[in-house]
């Protein structure tokens, strides 16, 4: 029994989070964020160098053939430095879904190009998963036609990467006649989300999963594992950011952080959050090797991840004072990142519900 | 990350479910101890002990099983036990706390002196630091020693004594040095509760029981060789032995037990006709609750992956205290909701109590209460993570050294 990261996963978290803080300082943040496309190609082309965009993709596809936990390692460095690009959707929904559901060749055409990061995938479901808003694609032959309101990492797509019904996945190029796939001005700037319209659109329907709803499932856990990972990550900064300030702030001759209501409120915050990371780390390791915990666990850990992240957004917001409420400061990064994780893939509420059907306490 | 047990712990695993399915029978029933163990406690305890599944690392010359610390194997070992639904063993303040210290800054007389006789159950051991004015701020403690020819004679007053009024032995944080300042003139002793001068009186608690008491001084005297470390040095003992009193406390495999009752218990309670359980406000709690939960028990796993390699969990192991008794109560008071109206029957009197499931819930409930104030209060929990935890700033000193 060892619950604990391996060398390689922290050395990973290391060599990424040197990478962030050198390379994204708040003003560079703030520039990705206003020009509102959720991509920076020199970022971007850095992170590939960091082995980010293949990191679950077998080696022979020229990835780093690792599982859904490095991808949590990383997913939670990415969300403590608000990082602009896309992650949850492109790099790790879509590879999974890909191996699960793609033939060889479709495997061996696709996958190298995730790696390389010539290739970024939104992805969306037009079937419900705890979502609100339009959710609905028909397939006739190849050709899809509908709409998802909300595709997941719009930032620098290229493809988008629609679940049908059935939970085969379909892919169709954005630029593809029929496709009309437009960038929304989202809450979260660093990470826009992508409004797919869709006539007679050509796609490539994944189909080799002995059973698709099933294979679906598994891609969508992934991918609420990776938003709770985020969010995890976002919260986690944005408590550290409120101990510093709470260190440095003077007011009444002394540090604010002496006051015992702010100082209870931060070990408040510490209390709910550092377990968390313990949850987050059983999801993932679940998803890679304890098929039997691996639905329950994916589900509590986006819900709570999704509640305790929205407190520490609230109370470290607070802690700075008027501070925290400027865009100077730049919190609001952290906060719309974890509100929008929030909305994504099931909020708490529907994924409790689901947790509840899965365990077998209710009956749908 | 590997969450299976390698060969070695499979076969300690063996080895419990074997020893459960010959001797289980002889097992008490889990739970209770708000009392002397009885007969029948002693002698499973015994068998306990004599299989390495108790005091499994205390040296063998103290009556344990004298294997060094893994605390996989512990683990292990806690596990089979809960689910084989057996009496994990004796559980009281000399055991987990006492004992410990000794372990940690007694001298080796002390150790042989004390050590097995308390592991066996003999020796009932309570805990001597709380007065009237002095809870929180435990190193006022006014009750005081002065030493007259070879013995400390004590005078003052302790309360909230939890079993005071069965124990044998007390564990006493009392005022030597009265020219020191505060934190330097406490020391920490070791009375008989038999000691001509000491009178125990009851205190009735919310539950309705009398679980702790309020202990009187009188002249008592006791040699001077039973301090453990010196004098002025009892500040630093009573931390000792506070650190395991608040790992104790916060425990992550109640709260995963107790979850698992109170999910069963929604599922065949009804409200206005309906399964508890398919309300969706009451599931909601319930699977809030079993978020928490599960964040709680893997962070108990990471603390004892860190714990076996030796690694200092700094904040990590200074929530635990108030994570897991917030928790616990949170968990009670659903149990309390689900039985609802039905469940007011209470009549907490005899020891039977216990065996009625909404009366034991209440208790809890309310016991809860007392493990958040118990054991340095949420404010005091809150305080330290913020401080050594965090390292915030710590609060202005405005109280002047106590002096008796
Ligand atoms: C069930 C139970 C069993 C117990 N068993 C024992 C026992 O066996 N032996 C023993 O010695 N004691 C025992 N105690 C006593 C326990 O340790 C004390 O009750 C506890 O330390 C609090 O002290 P107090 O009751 O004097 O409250 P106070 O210290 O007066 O505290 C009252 C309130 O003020 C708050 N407060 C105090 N100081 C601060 C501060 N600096 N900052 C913020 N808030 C503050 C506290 O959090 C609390 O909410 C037991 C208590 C309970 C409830």
């Amino acid at each position: 029994m060892d619950f604990a990261l391996s060398e390689e996963q922290k050395m990973l978290e290391a060599s990424l989070r040197g990478f962030l803080a050198d390379r994204l300082p708040m003003g560079r943040r703030r520039a990705i964020a206003a020009a509102g496309s959720g991509h920076d190609a020199e970022l971007w082309t850095g992170l590939v160098a960091q082995g980010l965009a293949g990191l679950i993709i077998p080696e022979r596809h020229g990835g780093a053939g690792l599982g859904i936990l490095d991808a949590a390692v990383a997913a939670e460095c990415l969300g403590y430095h608000a990082v602009p690009g896309p992650f949850a959707a492109s790099v790790v929904m879509a590879s999974l879904a890909l191996q699960a559901s793609g033939t060889e060749a479709q495997q061996a055409a696709w996958l190298p190009k995730i790696a390389s990061g010539e290739v970024r995938i939104a992805v969306g479901f037009a079937s419900p998963v705890g979502q609100t808003g339009i959710a609905k694609v028909a397939l006739e032959g190849t050709r899809l036609s509908g709409r998802v309101q909300s595709a997941i990492d719009g930032g620098g797509a290229t493809h988008v990467l629609v679940f049908l019904e059935t939970g085969q996945p379909a892919l169709a190029a954005v630029d593809a006649k029929g496709v009309r796939a437009t960038l929304l001005a989202s809450l979260d700037r660093t990470r826009p989300l992508l409004d797919v319209s869709l006539e007679g659109a050509p796609a490539i329907v994944l189909s080799a999963a002995n059973d698709a709803l099933a294979a679906r499932t598994r891609v969508l856990d992934a991918g609420r594992v990776m938003l709770a990972a985020d969010t995890l990550g976002a919260a986690q900064s944005m408590l550290d950011q409120a101990v510093a300030f709470a260190k440095e702030r003077v007011q009444f001759g002394r540090p604010i952080g002496s006051f015992q209501a702010v100082k209870h409120t931060l070990a408040d915050l510490a209390t709910t959050l550092e377990p968390c990371r313990a949850l987050v780390w059983f999801a993932a390791h679940a998803q890679d090797a304890l098929p039997d915990e691996a639905r329950v666990s994916a589900l509590q850990a986006k819900a709570h991840l999704d509640d305790v992240g929205r407190e520490v957004a609230r109370l470290a917001t607070e802690v700075h004072g008027g501070m925290g409420f400027t865009d100077l400061q730049g919190l609001h990064y952290w906060w719309k990142r974890i509100d929008t994780n929030r909305q994504l893939l099931g909020t708490p509420e529907r994924c409790r519900h689901e947790a509840a059907l899965v365990q077998g306490w209710i009956s749908s | 990350m590997e969450l299976a047990y390698s060969e070695q712990y499979r076969a300690l695993q063996g080895e419990v479910r074997a020893f459960i399915a010959k001797y289980g029978h002889l097992s008490p029933k889990p739970g209770g101890g708000r009392q002397r163990p009885s007969k029948k406690a002693l002698d499973w305890q015994k068998l306990l002990l004599e299989h390495g599944y108790f005091a499994r690392n205390i040296p063998a010359e103290y009556g344990g099983f004298g294997l060094p610390l893994d605390v996989l194997e512990l683990a292990v070992i806690a596990e089979e036990i809960a689910k084989g639904g057996v009496y994990p063993g004796i559980m009281n303040q000399g055991i987990s706390m006492l004992v410990p210290t000794l372990l940690e800054v007694g001298t080796k007389e002390q150790c042989a002196q004390w050590i097995e006789r308390t592991i066996r159950g003999e020796v009932i051991w309570c805990q001597g630091y709380s007065e009237p004015e002095s809870g929180s701020d435990l190193a006022a403690a006014r009750t005081k020693a002065d030493v007259v020819d070879g013995h400390f004679v004590i005078n003052g007053q302790k309360i909230w004594t939890s079993s005071a009024h069965y124990s044998d032995m007390m564990f006493l944080l009392c005022r030597t040095e009265p020219d020191q300042p505060k934190h330097k003139g406490l020391s920490y002793l070791l009375v008989p509760m038999n000691a001509p001068g000491i009178e125990v009186r009851p205190l009735v608690t919310m539950t309705g029981r009398a679980t702790f008491n309020e202990t009187f001084f009188t002249n008592v005297r006791v040699p001077t060789d039973q301090i453990v470390m010196g004098r002025g040095e009892g500040w630093h003992v009573a931390n000792v032995t506070l650190k395991y009193e608040r790992l104790l406390l916060g425990d992550a495999n109640r709260l995963s037990a107790r979850l698992a009752r109170i999910r069963e218990l929604m599922e065949r309670t009804n409200l206005d006709g309906q399964r508890v359980m398919d309300i969706p406000e009451y599931r909601d709690r319930l699977m809030r609750l079993q978020g928490e939960v599960m964040a709680s028990k893997y962070h108990g796993l990471r603390l004892l992956t860190e714990q076996a390699r030796g690694e200092d969990s700094g904040l990590k192991r200074l929530i635990v205290k108030y994570n897991g008794t917030l928790l616990g109560y949170r968990l009670s008071s659903l149990a309390v909701d689900v039985l609802g109206a039905a469940g007011l029957a209470y009549d907490a009197k005899d020891e039977a109590a216990e065996t009625d499931e909404a009366t034991a819930w209440h208790i809890d409930n309310m016991y809860d209460i007392g493990l958040m104030i118990g054991g340095g209060s949420t404010n005091i929990q809150k305080n330290i993570i913020a401080e050594r935890g965090l390292g915030l700033p710590r609060e202005p000193k405005t109280a002047p050294a106590t002096r008796s």
